[in-house]
C-alpha cells in the first residue's frame, strides 16, 4: 500500500503546507518532514508528506540507471 | 511529472530490461515483490513483457487490505451495525469481503460509512458529527500508520470524546521475517517496499537479510527503479552474493525518517498481530500505548481478533498465494468462483492483490 | 427561497405553471407548444435511431457543466455514434421534493441551451416530484430521436483500422469524480461535457468512411474497447504515450490511484477509421479548436482474440481490462 507522489511545497501554513503537481495543488500534513523549505519537493502519501526528495540523489540514481541500461554496470 | 516522467522513459527500460535478461542468461528466477504498490505498478508498465519468461516476479504479503484478517473485518462490520456509529475508512476497504458482505455492502444496507483519503480528514469528520460515535478503521504498513499517530496525537491535543480507532496497523520487516523463516518458500531475491522503508529505512531489514540471505533491493515505484532493483538482485545471484541495497536513494534514507519513527513510537506500541494467510506474526502490529488508550476502538467496544480458521475452509489459496508458493491463476478458483466481480478470497479484492493485478492483466 | 413541493408535481395549477414557467419558455418549439399527451412528428426519410438514457450525476452541478447539460451532450452523443443526427428530445423529470426552483431553472436553461446548439427539439416531457428522500434532487431520463447519416456496425471494423479520439480523455468523471469526493484539491480540472454530432458529421461530410464509433462514457476507454473487441472480434492495440491526458488529469489519476483509462467520458469520441484515410481524419479533427489535441491512439490488430492490449509508455505491453468496478480513490 502506500501509493505516493513528489509535489513541490509552494506555501507554508503551520503543520500543513500547500503542494503542488501539475495543474494540482494540495493541502498536507507536514510534521514527518525537518526542516521543510518552499520549493522542496515531498513524497504525499494519504494527506501527508513522508520524506523530503533529495534532489543530487535522485539526480545520480538517474545516472547510474542510464549508466546500467547502455553498458551493464562491471560484474 | 517532476521525479516521475524521468523514472519511466521506454528508452532506457527496453536497454535495462535487455541488460537484465542478458545477465540472467536463463536462469530460472524468482523475485518476490513484497509491496502490492510494486504488484500494481509492475503489471501498470507491463514489465513482464520486456524481461525473460526465465524471470518470475511473484507477490508478497504487500497489500495491507489482502493481509487484513478476517476477525478484523467481522469486527468493523459489527461496529458497522451499532447505533449512532459512524465508520470512516480509506476506499480501498471498502470491497474487502467478509462474512458474505463488506463494509460497501453494510453502507448499501444503510450503515454510516464514509470514505477518507487522508486520517486527518477523520479528525474534521469527528468534529462536525459531536453527537456521533467516529470510528477510524486505521489500516496500513509503516507508510500509513504515522498519518494516523498524527490523528491520534491531534485528537488528544484537542480532547475529542466522540472519536476512536481501531487500529490495524501492522509492520513489514516481521512479516519478512516469518516469510524468511518458512523452508518451503523457494526465493532468489526480496524486491523490498519504497514507501515502507521511507520510514523504517534500510537498516529494518538487517536481520532479514541474515536470516534469508537472499539479495534485497528497496526499490521506487517508477519502471526504471523497479528494474534497476531487478537488475541489482539477479547480479547478486549470479555473484553468488547476498546483498541489501537501495534503489530509491532519493527518498530512503539508511534510517529512515527519524520524526516519523519517534511519532509512531509515541503513540503505537508493537504487539503480534494477525495477517490473513500467515496467521499470528510476533511483533508485527502497532497497538495503541497507555497514553492513547481512550481512543482505542479495540479497548471501548471489546474487539478481539484471532488467527484466521485456515482459509483453505474457504477454499481459496490466498495464504499460498501471498506467500509466493502457488501462482493464482494455480487457484482452483481463480478466475472461475473467484473474480474481481465476486472476489472469494482477498488477494482478488484490491487493485495490488496478487490475484487481483493477475486477472486483470493476463497476457 | 422557493422550491418544488409535492404539489408540483400533482398535475395541478402548480404543475401547469411549473412547466409553462420553467420548461416551455425555455425549450419553446411548435411541437411543444401543441402541448397535446404526444408530440406529433412529421414523417422522415430514410433510417431512424432512438436512444434513451437516465442521468443520476452526483453532484447535479459540477465544474464544467450540469446534469441538464449531461443529459442533453449524452444522448446527442449516443446519437451520434451512430451517424444519427440528433433531431426530438423527450425529457423527463424526477424531482425531490425541496429542489430549489433556482437550481431548476439553472438545470433547464443549460439543457435548452446545448439542445438549441445541437439543432435538438425538445418535443415532449415529462415532471414528476417525489417526497423527500426519495430520490436525490433530480433524476433526468432524455430519449432522443436521429436521422441516420450512415449505417455503422461494428462487422465494418477491419484489420489495420485506425483508432482516433478527439481529444484528452478523463476529464469529465474525475471532475465529477473530485466534486463528488469533496477531495481538497485545487486544481484547474473541468468536465469537457460536450455533445459531438457538429464533429461527427464534419467527419462525414469529408467522406471520411468511418466504420465505427463509439463514445467512451462509463468505464472509459477501457470499457469501450473490450466491448468493441467483443462484438468485432479483432483484437485492439492501444499506444499509452499517444493518449493525450491533461497535466491536470494526469497529476490527479496519479494522486489517487485510478486508471485515467477507465474514467468515464461526455465529450469523447473513438473513431475507427481506414488506415489510409487516419492523417486526413485526424487533420479535420485537429482543425477544430476543441479538438486540437485530437490523437491517432491505437489500431485494429489482424489476430481474431478480442482482446485489448496497452502500449505502455515505459515500452512495455499488457492487457486492457474491462474495468470491474466504479473506480475510486485508493491509498494503496
Amino acid at each position: 500500500m502506500c501509493l505516493a507522489i513528489p509535489m513541490k511545497i509552494e506555501r507554508i501554513e503551520g503543520a500543513y503546507a500547500s503542494v503542488s503537481a501539475p495543474s494540482l495543488e494540495a493541502r498536507v500534513n507536514i510534521q514527518l518532514l525537518s526542516k521543510p523549505r518552499k520549493g522542496d519537493y515531498v513524497l504525499v502519501h494519504a494527506g501527508v508528506a513522508i520524506e523530503k526528495i533529495n534532489r543530487r540523489k535522485a539526480q545520480e540514481t538517474l545516472v547510474f540507471y542510464r549508466q546500467i541500461a547502455e553498458k551493464g554496470v562491471d560484474l | 511529472m517532476k521525479y516521475v516522467d524521468d523514472f519511466r522513459s521506454s528508452v532506457d527500460c527496453l536497454a535495462l530490461a535487455k541488460r537484465i535478461n542478458a545477465l540472467c542468461a536463463g536462469r530460472a528466477l524468482k523475485i518476490m515483490e513484497v509491496c502490492g504498490t510494486h504488484t500494481a505498478a509492475i503489471r501498470r508498465f507491463g514489465l513482464p513483457s520486456i524481461l525473460s519468461e526465465k524471470i518470475r516476479l511473484i507477490s508478497g504479503p504487500g497489500c495491507p487490505v489482502c493481509v487484513t484478517s478476517d476477525s478484523y473485518l467481522a469486527n468493523a462490520l459489527a461496529l458497522a451495525r451499532r447505533k449512532n456509529m459512524t465508520l470512516a475508512t480509506y476506499a480501498d476497504m471498502l470491497r474487502v469481503p467478509a462474512a458474505g458482505t463488506s463494509l460497501e455492502g453494510a453502507r448499501g444496507l444503510g450503515a454510516d460509512i464514509r470514505v477518507v483519503t487522508s486520517a486527518l480528514d477523520v479528525l474534521k469528520m469527528a468534529k462536525a458529527l459531536p453527537a456521533r460515535q467516529v470510528v477510524f478503521l486505521a489500516v496500513g504498513f509503516e507508510t500509513t500508520a504515522p498519518g494516523t499517530a498524527l490523528l491520534a496525537k491531534a485528537a488528544k491535543k484537542e480532547g475529542l470524546k466522540n472519536l476512536r480507532i481501531y487500529s490495524g496497523h501492522k509492520t513489514i520487516p516481521q512479516a519478512l521475517m516469518a516469510l524468511g523463516s518458512d523452508k518451503g518458500l523457494k526465493l532468489d531475491g526480496f524486491i523490498l517496499p519504497g514507501h515502507v522503508s521511507v520510514i523504517t529505512g534500510l537498516s529494518a531489514y538487517k536481520e532479514v537479510s541474515r536470516l534469508t540471505r537472499l539479495p534485497s533491493v528497496v526499490c521506487g515505484f517508477e519502471p526504471m527503479d523497479i528494474l534497476t532493483g531487478i537488475y541489482r538482485i539477479v547480479e547478486a545471484v549470479v555473484l553468488k552474493k547476498p546483498i541489501l541495497g537501495n534503489a530509491y536513494e532519493r527518498v530512503v534514507r539508511p534510517q529512515g525518517n527519524a520524526r516519523a519513527r519517534r511519532i509512531l513510537n509515541e503513540v503505537f506500541v508493537s504487539r503480534d498481530s494477525v495477517w490473513r494467510g500467515l496467521g499470528v506474526i510476533p511483533g508485527s502490529g502497532l497497538f495503541f500505548r497507555h497514553g492513547y488508550s481512550f481512543l482505542d476502538a479495540a479497548l471501548a467496544f471489546g474487539l478481539k481478533e484471532s488467527a484466521d480458521k485456515k482459509s483453505a475452509a474457504l477454499g481459496c489459496l490466498c495464504a499460498d498465494v501471498l506467500k509466493g508458493k502457488t501462482a493464482p491463476a494455480r487457484c482452483p478458483y481463480f478466475g472461475r468462483a473467484c473474480s474481481p466481480l465476486s472476489p472469494k478470497g482477498p488477494c482478488m479484492v484490491s487493485r495490488e492483490g496478487s490475484c487481483r493485478t493477475h486477472f486483470e492483466c493476463r497476457v | 427561497m422557493e422550491h418544488i413541493t409535492l404539489s408540483h408535481g400533482s398535475g395541478g395549477s402548480l404543475t401547469q405553471k411549473l412547466v409553462r414557467d420553467v420548461f416551455f419558455s425555455r425549450f419553446n418549439n411548435i411541437f411543444l407548444r401543441a402541448s397535446d399527451d404526444a408530440a406529433a412528428l412529421p414523417a422522415m426519410d430514410g433510417r431512424l435511431a432512438m436512444t434513451t438514457d437516465s442521468f443520476v450525476v452526483d453532484p447535479i452541478i459540477f465544474p464544467g457543466g450540469d446534469i441538464g447539460k449531461l443529459a442533453v451532450c449524452g444522448t446527442v452523443n449516443d446519437l451520434a455514434s451512430c451517424a444519427a443526427e440528433p433531431m426530438y428530445f423527450s425529457v423527463s423529470f424526477i424531482l425531490e421534493e425541496g429542489l430549489g426552483f433556482d437550481v431548476l431553472e439553472k438545470i433547464a436553461g443549460s439543457m435548452a441551451r446545448e439542445a438549441r446548439a445541437c439543432g435538438v427539439s425538445v418535443v415532449t416531457g415529462d415532471t414528476k416530484v417525489v417526497p423527500r428522500g426519495k430520490a436525490d434532487r433530480i433524476f433526468i431520463n432524455t430519449t432522443g430521436i436521429g436521422k441516420i447519416h450512415k449505417t455503422l456496425t461494428s462487422c465494418l471494423i477491419r484489420p489495420s483500422d485506425k483508432i482516433l479520439v478527439n481529444g484528452p480523455v478523463g476529464q469529465h468523471g474525475l471532475s465529477v469524480l473530485s466534486a463528488r469526493e469533496k477531495l481538497p484539491l485545487a486544481s484547474s480540472l473541468k468536465s469537457d461535457c460536450k455533445s459531438l454530432w457538429g464533429i461527427v458529421k464534419l467527419l462525414l461530410q469529408h467522406h471520411i468512411d468511418i466504420h465505427f464509433m463509439r463514445d467512451p462514457t462509463r468505464g472509459g476507454i477501457s470499457a469501450a474497447a473490450n466491448e468493441i473487441a467483443q462484438s468485432c472480434g479483432y483484437s485492439l492495440a492501444f499506444y499509452e504515450k499517444k493518449v493525450p491526458v491533461t497535466a491536470s488529469c494526469r497529476s490527479l489519476s496519479e494522486l489517487l490511484g485510478l486508471e485515467i483509462l477507465e474514467i468515464a467520458n461526455e465529450g469523447k469520441m473513438l473513431f475507427f477509421v481506414p488506415e489510409a484515410q487516419a492523417n486526413r481524419a485526424l487533420k479535420i479533427l485537429t482543425s477544430i479548436p476543441s479538438c486540437r489535441q485530437a490523437a491517432l491512439i491505437g489500431e485494429v490488430l489482424p489476430e481474431k482474440k478480442s482482446k485489448v492490449y496497452l502500449k505502455t509508455s515505459s515500452g512495455g505491453s499488457r492487457i486492457l481490462g474491462m474495468p470491474v468496478a466504479e473506480p475510486i480513490p485508493r491509498i494503496c
